[in-house]
């Protein structure tokens, strides 16, 4: 079970509060755990990712395990705590945004 | 779909059973069941704001999308309970939002808009070509006939339309592909296509506005389009009078005289009364012509209001003072109103998508500001109240006139 924590505005947006739990087949990537998100609750569609790219849009930063993984490949393992749900990936919103 | 984002406010004790669209029918004198919603898109929320035909006390929800730009929220003509508004971050891009209670709860729709084939390039600020990205939806405009299709103008400058309640979108790429596409470039709010009007008299015909590029007419539907700019001046391009390369910044059309069109440009009020196939200056006597917002009354063809700014390098009122002018005359002669505005130490700006008539007997003026004040006129413009006057920056007011 993968574990990613939400910010606040795609919390409500996904009409979550707390983390959010996921199943993903295979070694986790970025790629997989954010398809099964999409998945779960389409309205998160294009906040995260380019729709048309797939990339990471420009304010949003992938965290886990105190570590920067935003310039990490999509399809690069996620490290084995997160994969084994006993940290949580984070997607957070930049500084900078806002 | 899931997900119901904002709050979902206390209703209001109306019950609203049919209701009059934009501009078209006037309630009959004294009705007291008509009322006024005003949607109002900010910085950092949407609020709508109600009152009755008095337009003395007004209720206040919001923020709705809260910490979200709101760019614009828009009511369908036909089923004034059917709003669309537009809601962005530069976090998480853009979505679309749509109400079929009249702005109580709002469920999101498709947010997906994917330019037609491969867009190319138009100029970017530094006069290099630059790519055609998606920025966010700056103008939605429900279709006059049907509450299912709404025609979404976006940054970078293209139309979308949807036919399903906002379902999918689909570009109407004739406008971006007509010929002249590589050589728009960006106002300073970024190259936006930031006004859509419908010829209510004509099915088919459509006009949309893009900074800094012109106006475009279609006659079908938006399946094709051409510039139709003949007769704007503008300083700061090459050929003063090209084709294309003006910056419009909101063009306006009353539905009893719809070959008749008022434009604020960059510099310059101006008017056309050929389906713009030509314009001719209005300033006149207005202290400056540089602005956003151009409106026309709700029952007076010839009634024309802006707010002027003082120049494209100081965006605030001329002099401190938020005055709007009003030519009784279909342009050439303003007057200034000023009763109820600040005439003093005021530095606000009005944005283009920020102002909007109701069709009560004594037609309404509204206008937002960034400094967060709704002002609303009961008496065509003579004076002002403000509804509100501590809101995030406003970005855009509509009107619904409610029987």
């Amino acid at each position: 079970m993968i574990r990613v924590v939400l910010p606040a505005h795609l919390r409500n947006l996904a009409q979550v509060t707390g983390e959010v739990s996921l199943e993903v087949d295979g070694e986790p990537t970025q790629s997989s755990v954010l398809d099964a998100l999409e998945a779960r609750y389409p309205v998160l569609c294009g906040t995260i990712r380019d729709r048309a790219s797939q990339r990471r849009r420009a304010f949003v930063r992938f965290f886990a395990c105190e570590q920067d993984l935003s310039h990490e490949p999509p399809d690069a393992p996620l490290p084995a705590a997160v994969a084994q749900g006993s940290e949580p990936f984070l997607i957070v919103g930049a500084m900078a945004g806002g | 779909m899931i997900g119901l984002l904002s709050t979902v406010f206390a209703a209001t004790t109306m019950s609203f059973l049919s209701v009059a669209s934009h501009r078209v029918a006037a309630p009959a004198r004294g009705d007291l069941m008509t009322a006024v919603r005003v949607l109002v898109g900010t910085r950092k929320g949407a609020f709508v704001l109600t009152s009755d035909a008095k337009r003395k006390e007004w209720e206040v929800d919001g923020p709705h999308f809260a910490g979200w730009e709101v760019y614009h929220v828009n009511g369908s003509p036909v089923d004034p309970s059917r709003l669309y508004a537009s809601q962005s971050t530069g976090w998480f891009g853009q979505l679309i939002q749509r109400s079929d209670d009249g702005g109580k709860t709002w469920s999101p729709v498709d947010n997906h808009f994917e330019y037609d084939g491969v867009p190319g390039t138009h100029q970017w600020y530094d006069g290099t070509p630059h790519p055609w990205e998606f920025a966010r939806v700056w103008h939605l405009e429900p279709s006059l006939t049907d509450p299912d299709t709404v025609y979404a103008g976006v940054e970078d400058a293209a139309m979308f339309r949807t036919v399903d309640g906002g379902q999918s979108w689909h570009e109407l790429s004739g406008l971006r592909e007509h010929g002249t596409g590589s050589s728009w470039q960006p106002g300073a709010g970024g190259m936006c296509l930031h006004t859509i009007v419908q010829d209510p008299s004509a099915p088919g015909r459509l006009y949309a506005a893009i900074s800094a590029a012109g106006v475009f007419r279609s006659d079908d539907e938006g399946q094709s389009w051409r510039p139709v700019n003949h007769g704007l001046k503008s300083e700061g391009i090459p050929d003063s009078d090209a084709e294309v390369g003006h910056c419009v910044h909101r063009i306006a059309l009353h539905p009893d005289r719809p070959e008749t069109l008022f434009m604020q440009k960059h510099w310059d009020v101006m008017r056309t009364d050929d389906a713009a196939e030509s314009w001719r200056e209005i300033s006149g006597n207005l202290p400056t012509d540089f602005g956003f917002v151009v409106d026309i009354h709700a029952h007076e063809p010839d009634t024309v209001y802006v707010v002027p700014i003082t120049s494209d390098s100081q965006h605030f009122p001329y002099e401190g003072k938020l005055q709007v002018f009003r030519s009784r005359t279909g342009g050439d002669e303003w007057e200034a109103l000023t009763e109820g505005l600040p005439q003093r130490d005021c530095y606000v700006n009005v944005l283009r998508d920020a102002m909007a008539v109701d069709s009560v007997d004594e037609c309404g003026v509204y206008f937002g500001t960034t400094g967060g004040q709704v002002y609303a006129s009961a008496d065509s413009g003579d004076s002002w109240e403000p509804i509100v006057r501590d809101l995030p920056a406003v970005l855009s007011v509509e009107v619904q006139t409610l029987a």
